[in-house]
Parts: C-alpha cells; sequence; structure tokens
C-alpha cells in the first residue's frame, strides 16, 4: 500500500479474530488457525515433528521479526516480489491488467520457468505455502455463501489470461483455517532453499520433500516446489515416477526430469531448471540416507 | 601512582554511542519545527522525453494538501546545473527523475497526493545500455576528480607482443547501489531571508556552498546542521537534489517541509556507482615479472551532468612495468548519474587488476603473493616519487601467516562433504590526502576546551576520534574536551569522503592545540596552506593492504559463504583501535557483498534499473558475514597528517571483491570474471 500497488478505499482489521490456535484433528492431523503467526507455527512441537518440512520452511522464509507478525493467511495470500508489480510507474498485467508484462524481455532471472503465461511470469513468494502444497494441506473459507474446503494445490492459480487474480478466493471469502491431513510420510520431511543470501531472501529454488523407503523402495513420497511458478509447485509427474520405484539417485534423477519436462525457461532464467534438479535430488538422496 | 592512558591509540568506544542506542541522538528527519510540512516526490514515469501537460487539480483537492511543485510552478533557480537544477526545465533525462512534488500537512496526505498527480508525458526513444563499442564512447577531459583520463609509458603494445606470459581478459561490475541505513532526508525552512537545512550529509559545509549557489545567498544566509547522519559511503557527499527541492517547497508554501527519499527513490536520485567494462592485459617474463600493464575503461555517464570515475587510477601506481597504460571511455546515458559510491575507481578497478594478478599467477606458476612481491615497485611508477610509506609486503607477509596461507589447496582440489572449498588473497591500496579545513577552538577558565569545526560524523567514530586527538595534543583528559561538530556555522571544512576526514580535520585540531598551548585562549585556524604544501610535496602517498579469503561453494547450488575473511591494513598510526577495526571490517563487509551480492539490474526496454528495495538488491544479512580477522603493520606517516595517521574509511572495500573471486577459482576452477558471483552464473559450469 505504501508503494500504491493497492489502493483499497476500506481497510477490514481481521487480526482480531479468534483464528489464532493450532488444534489437533480427530484423524491425527492439524488445523491451524489463519490468524496463527508464522513464529509460533514454526515452534508448534506437533509441527515440529510431524511436518518438519513446515517448520523449515516457515523458518526459512523472511526475518524473525516478519514472522513474528505474518499469519498463516496472510503468507499465502501475499503478492508477488516481481519488480514490475512492484513499481507502479511500469507496466503489469497483475497491478493493471492489460498493460503488458515487462518481465518477460525484461528482469525475470528469478521468475517462473513453469506454468507461466504471455501475460504473467511472476512467482509465488512463499515459503510456507510450498511445504503445506506438498503435505495435501485443505484451506478452510467462509463467505456469505457458506463454509467450503479448497485443497491447497488449487488456491492459488496458474496466470493465464488472468494474472490480475492470485487465488480462486471471491472477494468477500475469508481464510479461517489450513488443515493438515495425517500424513506418515511427513514425518521424514525436509525443506531446502536455495539463495544467494544466506538470509531474509526469497528463493531462487526451494523444495519440500518427504519420502518414505522400505527395502530400498519408495513406498510414499511428497514432493512441491518454489521458486519456479505462479503458485507452489506440486510436483505430481516426480511422484508418479517414483511411486514403487528403487530409492537411489538414477531414480531421483529421472523423477526430477520427469517433473521439469514442462519447464518452459525465458531468456535469463533457465539456471532455475538445473539447480531445481539438483536441489530434488540431492534432497531426495539425503532423506533416503 | 597510576600511568596515564594516553587517549590517542586508545580503543576509546564512540562518545554518543549512549545517545544512539536510547534514540535520545536525533537524526535529520527527527526534527520537529512547528508547523512542518511534508513533501513527496513524484518521479518520472518515463525514461526520456518531455512533461507535457501536469494536471494536479485531483491532487490539490485532498483536504490537507497545500501545494504541488512542478517546473511550471517552480522558482527559477539562480544558478543551478546537473542533477540540482530541480524542476527548471520540463525536460526529463531519465526514468525516476524529479518531475513534481505534493506538499501537505501530513505524510500520508503528501503520499496519496503524489500518487494522484497526473503526468503526461512527450516520450523520446532512449539509451541506456553500457556496451563496448557504443557510438557514443568519448574520451573525458579528465577523471575523478582531477587525473588525466589517459596515461601511457613504454611502448605496450611491442611488451605484450613479446611477453611469455600474457593475461588479456575482460572483467565487468555491475551498477550498485548505496544504501546508507538512514536513507536522505532534508528538513528545510526559510526565515528571515536565510534557510537552515537540518540535511542528513557527509559535509554540511559542502551543502552550504552548493545551495548557497543555487538560490543565489550569500553562504552566511545558509546554514545546514547535521550532528548525527546513519551512514553514507559517498551518496550524501555532495547535496542531491531532494536537498533543492525540500528549499523549493518550504518557499512555495511558506512553511518548514520535511523531505525523506525513500528507499525505492534512493536507487534514481542519490546516485550510484557505474557499471564498468574493463579490459586488462598482463605481459610478464616466464619467472612472473611484469613486463607491461595495460587497463582499458568503459563505463557511463548521464546526459544531466558528467560523472568519469577514476576506475584505472590505482593501476598506475600498484606495480612496476616498465609498459603502463591506462585509458577510460564514457558514454552519456539517459540513466541518473553516477555518484560517489566507497572507494569509487580503487574499488571496480582493484577487482579487475587483482583478479588478472591472479590469472597471472596460474600463468606462470607462481605464488600469488610471491608474484606481488616481485612487482613491488620501488617508486611511483607514475610520478618516480618515493612512496611517503609503503608497506604492501608487510602486508601480504604478516597476512599469510596469520590466515595460514600455507595450507592453500591446488585449484578444485578440496571437499568438505558438498562444498568445495578455497583461498584466495588480493591487494588493497588507497590514496592517503588530507584538504583544508577551518576550526575553531576555545579554552576556558576552568580547564575545559571547546572544539568547533564543521566535521560529520557518519558512524564512523569521527566525533570520538577528534577528541582523542585534542585531548593528546592538549595532553589532557579526553572529560576536558568537548568538540562540536555537523554544523556549518563552525566554517568550512572538508567531507567525510576520499578518506579524507579524520587526516583533515584531526591537522586542523593540533594546529588549534599547538596555539591553546602557546597561550591563547581564542583560536582559529585554516589549514589551507598546509594542506597546498603537503600536496606539493614530492611523496607519493597511499594506504596499501592484503585480504584473504576463504570460500565455500555448494558443489549442487552453487551458492558461496565466506566463512572467514582477514584484512591487514597499513594505514598509517592507528588513532583508535576500536572504531578503525569497525571501519575495515565494514569496508570488507561490503566488499563481500559487492563479490557475491550487489547488482542493480537494468532493463533496457524500461529505461531503468529495476531492483529498487533491499529484498531485491541484497546487501548481507549477519548470515553471510562470518568471521572477519582485522590486523594492521606498525607505520607512522608525518607526511600525510601531524598525527601519523592515513584515511581509513575506504581501503577496507578495495580487493575484497577480487579476493572472493580468486578463492573462487581455487575452490572450483573456475574463473568469474563478471559480478557478482551467483548461482546462475556458476550452476551450468560446476
Amino acid at each position: 500500500m505504501r508503494l500504491g500497488v493497492e489502493t483499497p478505499p476500506l481497510l477490514v482489521d481481521v487480526t482480531r479474530l479468534p483464528y489464532d490456535r493450532i488444534d489437533g484433528l480427530d484423524d491425527g492431523g492439524l488445523r491451524i488457525g489463519a490468524g496463527v503467526r508464522n513464529s509460533d507455527l514454526a515452534a508448534d512441537r506437533r509441527v515440529r515433528t510431524l511436518y518438519p518440512a513446515l517448520a523449515e520452511a516457515v523458518l526459512a522464509g523472511a526475518s524473525g521479526q516478519l514472522r513474528n507478525l505474518a499469519t498463516t493467511g496472510g503468507n499465502l495470500l501475499q503478492r508477488t516480489r516481481c519488480a514490475y508489480f512492484q513499481d507502479v510507474t511500469a507496466p503489469c498485467n497483475k497491478r493493471l491488467p492489460g498493460s503488458g508484462c515487462p518481465a518477460r524481455d525484461g528482469d525475470h532471472r528469478n521468475l517462473a520457468v513453469i506454468g507461466h503465461s504471455e501475460h504473467c511470469v511472476a512467482t509465488h513468494p512463499s515459503d510456507m505455502a510450498v511445504a503445506l502444497a506438498a503435505f495435501d494441506a485443505v484451506v478452510r473459507v467462509v463467505g456469505p455463501a457458506g463454509a467450503r474446503e479448497i485443497p491447497l494445490v488449487d488456491l492459488h492459480r496458474l496466470p493465464g489470461d488472468w494474472p490480475e487474480r492470485d487465488t480462486v478466493l471471491e472477494p468477500d471469502e475469508l481464510i479461517v483455517a489450513v488443515d493438515l491431513p495425517a500424513l506418515p510420510v511427513a514425518a521424514a520431511s525436509s525443506y531446502r532453499k536455495v539463495r544467494e543470501r544466506a538470509s531474509f531472501a526469497f528463493a531462487l529454488v526451494s523444495v519440500a520433500a518427504a519420502l518414505d523407503v522400505v527395502d530400498g523402495e519408495v513406498r510414499d513420497v511428497r514432493i512441491a516446489f518454489g521458486g519456479l511458478a505462479h503458485k507452489p509447485w506440486r510436483a505430481g509427474a516426480a511422484e508418479a515416477a517414483l511411486s514403487g520405484s528403487p530409492a537411489n539417485t538414477t531414480a531421483f534423477e529421472g523423477a526430477a526430469d520427469a517433473e521439469l519436462a514442462a519447464a518452459r525457461p525465458l531468456r535469463d532464467n533457465g539456471y532455475k531448471v538445473e539447480l531445481a534438479r539438483r536441489l530434488l535430488v540431492r534432497t531426495l538422496e539425503e532423506l533416503a540416507g | 601512582m597510576s600511568v596515564a592512558v594516553r587517549p590517542l591509540g586508545s580503543p576509546l568506544e564512540r562518545i554518543e554511542g549512549h545517545d544512539k542506542v536510547l534514540g535520545a541522538a536525533r537524526y535529520a528527519y527527527e526534527h520537529a519545527p512547528d508547523g512542518v510540512a511534508y513533501a513527496v516526490i513524484v518521479p518520472a514515469a518515463i525514461a526520456k522525453g518531455v512533461v507535457g501537460s501536469i494536471d494536479a487539480a485531483e491532487a490539490l483537492a485532498v483536504p490537507g494538501v497545500l501545494g504541488v511543485l512542478t517546473a511550471q510552478n517552480a522558482q527559477e533557480l539562480a544558478d543551478a546545473s546537473g542533477e540540482l537544477a530541480v524542476l527548471q526545465s520540463p525536460r526529463v533525462a531519465y526514468r525516476g527523475q524529479i518531475v513534481a512534488a505534493a506538499i501537505a500537512d501530513s505524510l500520508e496526505t503528501a503520499r496519496h497526493a503524489a500518487h494522484v498527480v497526473r503526468v503526461v508525458y512527450e516520450v523520446a526513444p532512449h539509451d541506456v545500455e553500457l556496451r563496448a563499442g557504443h557510438p557514443g564512447l568519448y574520451k573525458p577531459d579528465k577523471v575523478n576528480p582531477n587525473f588525466a583520463t589517459d596515461t601511457e609509458e613504454g611502448d605496450v603494445e611491442a611488451a605484450l607482443g613479446s611477453a611469455e606470459v600474457t593475461v588479456d581478459a575482460t572483467y565487468t561490475t555491475p551498477a550498485q547501489h548505496n544504501n546508507p541505513m538512514e536513507p536522505h532526508a532534508t528538513i528545510a525552512a526559510w526565515e528571515g531571508g536565510g534557510l537552515q537545512l537540518h540535511d542528513s550529509t557527509q559535509g554540511a559545509w559542502g551543502v552550504v556552498s552548493a545551495v548557497a549557489k543555487v538560490f543565489g545567498l550569500d553562504p552566511d544566509k545558509v546554514r545546514v546542521i547535521s550532528p548525527h547522519v546513519g551512514g553514507g559511503f559517498g551518496s550524501k557527499g555532495t547535496p542531491r537534489p531532494h536537498v533543492v527541492l525540500a528549499a523549493m517547497c518550504a518557499r512555495h508554501v511558506g512553511r518548514p517541509v520535511k523531505l525523506a527519499v525513500t528507499r525505492q527513490q534512493m536507487f534514481t536520485l542519490t546516485g550510484y556507482r557505474t557499471p564498468t567494462i574493463q579490459r586488462l592485459q598482463l605481459g610478464a617474463d616466464g619467472a612472473g615479472r611484469l613486463r607491461a600493464i595495460a587497463h582499458d575503461v568503459i563505463e557511463q555517464t548521464s546526459t544531466v551532468q558528467e560523472f568519469a570515475e577514476q576506475t584505472a587510477l590505482a593501476t598506475r601506481m600498484m606495480y612496476a612495468a616498465p609498459a603502463r597504460r591506462t585509458t577510460h571511455r564514457l558514454v552519456a546515458l539517459d540513466l541518473p548519474t553516477p555518484s560517489w559510491m566507497r572507494a569509487p575507481g580503487e574499488c571496480p578497478g582493484m577487482f579487475a587488476l587483482e583478479s588478472a594478478l591472479d590469472e597471472l599467477a596460474v600463468a606462470c606458476g607462481v605464488d600469488p603473493i610471491e608474484l606481488r612481491v616481485k612487482n613491488e615497485p620501488q617508486v611511483d611508477p607514475e610520478s618516480g616519487h618515493p612512496f611517503s610509506t609503503r608497506n604492501l609486503i608487510a602486508c601480504l607477509r604478516e597476512g599469510a601467516e596469520r590466515f595460514g596461507w600455507d595450507d592453500r589447496p591446488e585449484p578444485a582440489a578440496r571437499r568438505d562433504g558438498r562444498w568445495m572449498v578455497g583461498m584466495g588473497v588480493a591487494s588493497s591500496t588507497y590514496p592517503a590526502r588530507r584538504a583544508a579545513s577551518t576550526a575553531h577552538a576555545s579554552a576556558a577558565a576552568d580547564g575545559t576546551y571547546t572544539f568547533r569545526i564543521t566535521a560529520a560524523d557518519i558512524g564512523t567514530g569521527a566525533r570520538t576520534v577528534l577528541t582523542q586527538i585534542a585531548a593528546d595534543a592538549l595532553d589532557v583528559p579526553m572529560d576536558r574536551v568537548r568538540v562540536e561538530i555537523g554544523d556549518s556555522e563552525s566554517g568550512q571544512a572538508m567531507i567525510a569522503g576520499g578518506s579524507m576526514g579524520t587526516s583533515s580535520w584531526g591537522t586542523a585540531v593540533v594546529e588549534a592545540c599547538r596555539r591553546l598551548r602557546a597561550g591563547e585562549t581564542e583560536v582559529h585556524v585554516d589549514t589551507a596552506d598546509g594542506a597546498r604544501a603537503a600536496a606539493a610535496e614530492p611523496l607519493a602517498k597511499h594506504s596499501f593492504g592484503a585480504q584473504f579469503v576463504e570460500v565455500r561453494v555448494d558443489a549442487d547450488t552453487g551458492e558461496v559463504r565466506v566463512p572467514r575473511a582477514l584484512g591487514v591494513f597499513a594505514c598509517g598510526r592507528i588513532l583508535n583501535p576500536l572504531t578503525a577495526r569497525s571501519q575495515f571490517v565494514g569496508g570488507m563487509t561490503m566488499g563481500i557483498s559487492m563479490a557475491l551480492f550487489e547488482e542493480t539490474i537494468l532493463d533496457p526496454a524500461l529505461g531503468a534499473y529495476v531492483n529498487r528495495d533491499l529484498a531485491m538488491y541484497h546487501v548481507p544479512t549477519n548470515a553471510d558475514i562470518g568471521e572477519i580477522d582485522i590486523g594492521w603493520v606498525d607505520e607512522h606517516d608525518p607526511h600525510v597528517s601531524p598525527m601519523g595517521s592515513k584515511g581509513i574509511g575506504e581501503i577496507g572495500i578495495v580487493g575484497t571483491a577480487a579476493a572472493v573471486a580468486n578463492a573462487v577459482y581455487n575452490a572450483t576452477g573456475l574463473r568469474v570474471r563478471d559480478l557478482p558471483i551467483t548461482p546462475a552464473r556458476l550452476i551450468g559450469r560446476i
């Protein structure tokens, strides 16, 4: 708002709504209130034990001061850090539909390599959302038309022809919680984030991965990438390739290639594809022990 | 009987440190004159063209808005040129240039009003890309501040042609922007035909001179107050356009006006280090003795005013070679004017020279330290003058011992798990000069002394060290001396710049003390004659240093980390080891930042630098900086200052980036000649 990107006629303070708890669910999962602070989420013993990649992802984001204020719902709905979106004197289809996308031919080193459109190549900046996407999280929403549940992987949109819409939320809807289902594989998970600066930087590429190996074979696996797309990128093709396969480097490389075959890097961000491939392979190798 | 510790040379804490921690030390924007109004800049949204019309009706209708200043209603300035000719013409010379300002009774109202000022432009095609072979390249008359543009001695081409070993490589450094913690800010108030400014500046007297000229005022009518400044690095060395704008706004609304440059606006309005394209050619015999050095620099300026960075200057005096050439070529682009950034010239230039030395060491099979020792000149190669003091070799030798240089691995030979580990070294240098300053001093009957000098403490500890100098020269305890700085009423003085502040101000203080000790109680000194004489001495005066860096490069991701670094410096007498160490650590931190992070990214189509905040323009966090060890060799140089000290503010950044790049080569076997060294640059190659 200080930059003039958003000029709302009215602001509603939702910080005092009673959504600041993390509760256990009957199935063994967790319900994270939309108002739960990032710091509290990362410090929660159940999160650290059952979904360690989520705690790591939250701690990999922003700074301590920001995490003390940032909420679960707010983190999901943060806008892109694309420089053109943030500069109100520049064109940007996301900010001003139809004005054009200077990033396609301009600076896009840290923008999308997969799932982008001719109208927008922005990335979603959240770390937390990447881990939630990997763990089949469900977003609970309320609005005048009632409550509904949205799988987290469907909350954020690809830009397509409507890059001004980041999510499928209607303007009058409010996120009240994020549910994490019981997911045994998530207990063996990690979040790895590559960035030039060691802290307080958005990901060039990040990966949240969980892996369960029995007798040298993959029994269960969850993978999502950050920094590659307009939304947290659940790596379904990589997961499918690994299902029941040997848990070795060759298989991990094959899975990475299967997922990244759809990548369409721009002039200056092809490095991200190779980086994502290497990062996934190494993260899975480390999880496989 | 106790032995008194002499103040000079003692590690004393900053006098105002307590006030700063408590928030009691007031910075420019924190003052609150009665009736103050707020101004917010409207930046140009095109890179080149003309402002056709401005519709301020909506902005002026906002309750609380006091005015909108544009080129149409702005006062005609008396004598303004270049970046200070604010709102004097409808011409737009770069994206982000000031085209209007909204003034209101609150910051929020002014910001809103600025957003709804409608500007219509006539757009012209722009030219913003620096490249070798640009048809607009030209030879400036001089390079900053007043050096020959080109130099040549001996037959360079013949020497290169006949050399047994040659290096011919092109190095590039990107545009970099200063980001002091305190953004630039000014409060302007007119009273009785005079102008008072609370300003965040490295030199209050320089602001008086410039602003008085712009507004056609007698310098006596302008007062600039800046007791505390939150960093500058050169970007506050000369007044920026917002200072003039704040005064224009204050006159326009008839009230004091506050104007803070936003972090984003700092990427257009407060200067930056020019990008450089540097070709280095070295020719040597098989043992590594240099026969020829050629350093050809391409860099940019703006169409607003010329700024010619002295990038190859250090190459003129660093190493002995019978044939030497340096050249500088500029092109004027439709971008903001480059300006001062810590060690302008030496910093980017020594990245290229010291990287090339490392390449020569590899080519000759000679240790990089021994290579530098072999090429140590006996006198300044350019002037033929002896050095006042030159202890580069001592710095290299002591640093090698302290860092464990003997343990340096062969290139790409050391692994620690996924990390590739290497070490690098580079030389540092910076000119050691001083300039004229005036000072007032008085002795009171109670045995206390008061000094008034228009010095600036931009976080360096200048106030503290000047107090130490005075107490030492008077041979009295520190608490008997009061040094008042940062107020132009104290008269002409050097800025906090060029690593000359302490030498320049300290010389004036020492001279004042000499006269006080001789019995005077009120003295005014002016060191102009002495400074002129010192500059005319047939001596080459420079500081030197050696920097050692260990890097770890992630073999999978190309992430580069610097777990430890060492700088050993020869900068004359160290007057306060505590604050001096901070200067060296800060310089080296900024050098590591230059090596790994800092790059302002140009969008040629938009005609602008686009990564304009600290989330996108990266400076290091604590997590990026490991151990930085600092040492210095005993040195006393009476030719630079009567304290025996040289400057220390800038040398810390000189050579660091080369030491990092050389360490990356040692770790990976890859030579990176383009800064910064990012995962994107390494990922496809390791």
